[in-house]
């Protein structure tokens, strides 16, 4: 049948990581990416400000402090191990992006170009440290074009606009995927030794959000259903910087480049949360600075939101202040010319978005839904984990935002997950190859598309009233409200039993476009369906877990607790219900200590 | 403000001819145009199709035909648009699918034609490849393009024949072409050169106005053109 494909590895998502693993993998095995999007359109493309590798070239630095940096960053929730792996990886991974002809901003050396972020220090003086390897606020977008242009190069198999319905999944090992041809409604079956999951975040569960509407946990979801557990899913980030009531990306090398955050009063607030690197701090603690002050009636006017102030005069007065220097030693003083050629992309953002010249103009900004630091569990070699032991689901692979391998733990540093991309990418391809290299085809069931056929006549047999655009806005609401940068045990109740209304109202949609051609309204009922999904499983892990560790900030348990909770969350969909267990964090070279910026 | 939106809807299943279906809605001047399309199929009709993802013009899916440009729906407000009235359409020269969904396909061919990425055998060093931030500027601006094919989609030589690799293939071209690490200049100019290639360009200037990033097409392709005239890529 023609709708039959089989490939030694099938990759599912066709941004940096999908990508990363795809070409890798393409090596030695036969395999082939299924995307719901045209590979260019991915998410990784939306990426701004950098991607962390400690190459040293503008001031001092080395992959032990950035380890050391992403272990505190992460609240100490980051598996230690996989940490100092990513980080000592990062160096040779950016040399690499560079050789497959990333377009680096250089320095007047002709180096990669690097700049400062949130929570990257010089681990001898707590300074901002120039880690961050940019292209301009385009980092992302030339990842991705640098990685597609290489797949080209290499001959990779695409099958575009197909969308991954289910995982197949027989004698325990993994069989293959099922996914739908948006052109014409087919299903295909993808028969595949090894299956690599890359299929990007959630973050369309929340109101104000910096994601894609196709960030839709589609591969978290499918796996859920089909008993993999998700780990961590409570701790989800909030970008402190996204476009008032937009959500849209400023990015944090705003921050970087000098650009302070400022309340109503004309303070720069961080100073009292963050006396050493300030504006400078973890995304978590900026987040929740901000919602304090807002609180505090602090807001611009009153309102929800501050101000981003990177208009050359703020950035040099506070920049003397602080005594910045530029790595040749001279005072830093900055340009409108200078930043506009360092954000060209921001200040693009600014003048459309927000009517606002950001050279001459504050920007109103307010957090926004950003990052998920749970996932699909994994190794650091991108291999499925479905336990407390983490015992390996052979030819089942994860990578980028959609795991959690952990490196970021409970809160992900910025220009990490460009790094996760790359190095867990590059390694669950190398993996998935190398596995299915000395493995079989797993017999597949008599009718692979079962499942997913049933899930489908239940969405296209519907006749209610409702309406997916509704339900949407209402889980976005309260999910933005009360699962959001500060939680509570009855906020979180009241958000878990709308989730579970919600459910029951989704099953009672309207009679939808029952079209074959791109019927991109069944694709949207789907996606809700994901969404309400680790909605779900998001709360009740949150639910449960009685502290305040990175992203994750309880009003009623406001501590840290890690005689109780210094461990991992797994939650698995058994009977309709989550059953939540735990697993240890690895710990090698950095005991827990309190998180001071 | 009312807003009324003119909307090209074009579906194979129907048996219907494409037409076109006026929708009314209430909008804030800082709503995109994706927000009202998204409203519309949310609230009126279900079936109205087209791409979208990140919603603020960085993926390139969401480019249509607004009161007769190509632009990215994301990426224009309505208070942008200076009237109570807004047509949206399919980008022109692809063959359309349904609604404002078109066959990309033909662009990405022509895109794959032109050899786009990095060529350069010798051995890569250890670390990076050295490179100036003038030689780095030399083609900043083409290493923007999104793909979104506002550009080649406003081309009246695309139109004509959709084998004319177009502004963007060119752009993307132009963007390896001067990349001081690379070596594959001669092969791309020679591509370039060709029946389909830069000569089809009449400097109509349809593709710089479109360009969503602002990228300078027209003069982009100029300096291909001179490049394959002069056979020197200064």
């Amino acid at each position: 049948m023609s709708n039959y494909h089989q490939f030694d590895v099938i990759v599912v998502g066709a941004g940096g990581a999908g990508l990363m693993a795809a070409l890798y993998a393409s090596k030695t095995a036969n395999t082939a990416v299924i995307s719901k999007l045209y590979p260019t359109r991915s998410h990784t493309g939306t990426a701004q400000g950098g991607v962390g590798a400690a190459l040293g070239n503008e001031g001092e630095d080395h992959p032990d402090w950035h380890t050391f940096d992403t272990v505190k960053g992460s609240d100490y929730l980051g598996d230690q191990d996989a940490i100092e792996f990513m980080c000592h990886e990062a160096v040779p991974a950016v040399y690499e992006l560079e050789h497959m002809g990333l377009p680096f901003s250089r320095t007047e050396d002709g180096l990669i170009a690097q700049r400062p972020f949130g929570g990257h220090t010089n681990n001898i003086t707590g300074k901002p440290v120039r880690r961050a390897c940019y292209a301009a606020d385009r980092t992302g977008h030339m990842i991705l074009q640098t990685l597609y242009q290489q797949c080209i190069k290499n001959d990779v198999n695409f099958f575009d606009e197909f969308q991954v319905l289910d995982v197949l999944i027989e004698n325990g090992a993994a069989a293959g995927v099922v996914a739908l041809e948006l052109a014409n409604r087919e299903l295909h079956v993808f028969h595949a030794k090894s299956v690599i999951f890359a299929t990007g975040g959630h973050g369309r569960i929340w109101e104000i959000t910096s994601n894609a509407y196709s960030y839709t946990g589609d591969g978290p979801a499918a796996l859920l259903r089909r008993g993999i557990p998700m780990e961590d899913m409570e701790f989800f980030q909030f970008h402190p910087t996204g476009i008032y009531r937009m959500g849209i990306l400023i990015t944090e090398g705003v921050r970087g480049e000098g650009g302070i955050l400022v309340n109503d009063k004309g303070e720069r607030f961080m100073e009292h949360y963050a006396p050493t690197v300030k504006d400078l701090a973890s995304r978590d603690v900026i987040s929740r600075a901000m919602y304090l002050e807002m609180r505090d009636g602090r807001g611009i006017n009153g309102k929800r939101y501050l101000y981003l102030d990177m208009r050359p005069e703020t950035v040099n007065r506070y920049a003397a202040l602080d005594g910045r220097k530029r790595p040749d030693g001279s005072p830093y003083v900055v340009t409108g010319e200078e930043l506009l050629s360092k954000l060209p992309d921001i200040v693009d953002f600014a003048r459309t978005y927000l009517g606002v010249d950001p050279v001459a103009q504050p920007m109103p900004v307010q957090p926004t839904a950003h990052y998920a630091m749970g996932g699909i569990p994994t190794n650091m070699y991108g291999e499925v984990v479905i336990d407390e032991a983490n015992t390996v689901l052979p030819g089942l692979y994860a990578a980028g935002e959609c795991a959690c391998v952990s490196v970021h733990g409970a809160n992900r540093l910025g220009t990490n997950s460009l790094l996760d991309l790359i190095v867990f990418g590059k390694h669950a391809g190398l993996r998935a190859a190398e596995y299915a290299n000395g493995a079989s085809f797993q017999t597949l069931p008599a009718d692979p598309l079962e499942y997913a056929n049933q899930q489908l006549d239940q969405i296209l047999h519907s006749d209610g009233e409702e309406k997916v655009y509704v339900i949407g806005h209402e889980m976005k609401s309260v999910m933005f409200d009360e699962v959001g940068v500060f939680r509570t045990q009855e906020g979180m109740q009241k958000a878990l039993e709308k989730i579970g209304e919600l459910r029951e109202r989704l099953k009672r949609v309207r009679k939808p476009d029952m079209g074959k051609v791109f019927n991109t309204e069944l694709l949207d009922i789907w996606e809700l369906g994901n969404l309400l999904e680790l909605a779900e499983v998001t709360t009740v892990s949150a639910l449960a877990r009685t502290e305040s560790r990175g992203g994750h900030a309880r009003e009623d348990y406001p501590k840290r607790d890690d005689v109780n909770w210094l461990k991992h969350t797994l939650a698995w969909k058994r009977n309709g219900n989550i059953e939540l267990g735990y697993k240890p964090v690895v710990i090698t070279k950095f005991q827990p200590k309190e998180r001071v910026y | 403000m009312e807003v009324t939106l003119k909307i090209f809807r074009y579906n194979p299943e129907s048996g219907k001819k494409p037409h076109y279906e006026k929708y009314t809605v209430e909008a804030e001047p800082t709503d995109r145009v994706l927000d009202l399309l998204e409203y519309i199929k949310g609230n009126f009709d279900g079936t109205l199709s087209f791409r979208r993802s990140c919603a603020h013009g960085i993926c390139g899916s969401d480019a249509m035909r607004i009161n007769g440009q190509n632009r990215l729906a994301c990426k224009l407000l309505v208070k942008d648009l200076h009237g109570a009235q807004i047509t949206v359409e399919p980008i022109l020269g692809l063959r359309v699918i349904k609604d404002l969904i078109v066959d990309m396909e033909p662009f990405f061919e022509n895109y794959r034609s032109v050899l786009p990425y990095l060529i350069n055998d010798e051995p890569a060093p250890k670390k990076e490849r050295l490179q100036s931030p003038e030689e780095r500027e030399r083609f900043d601006d083409t290493t923007k393009c999104i793909l979104c094919a506002c550009c080649t989609t406003s081309c009246p030589s695309f139109w004509v024949n959709e084998k004319y690799v177009g502004p963007a293939a060119i752009v993307t071209a132009h963007r390896f072409i001067f990349d001081s690490r690379d070596r594959g200049a001669a092969e791309r100019l020679k591509i370039l050169s060709g029946q389909f290639g830069v000569y089809r360009c009449h400097t109509i200037f349809n593709c710089t106005t479109a360009c969503p990033r602002e990228i300078e097409v027209t003069q982009a392709i100029g300096e291909v053109k001179k490049a394959i005239g002069t056979g020197s890529l200064e």
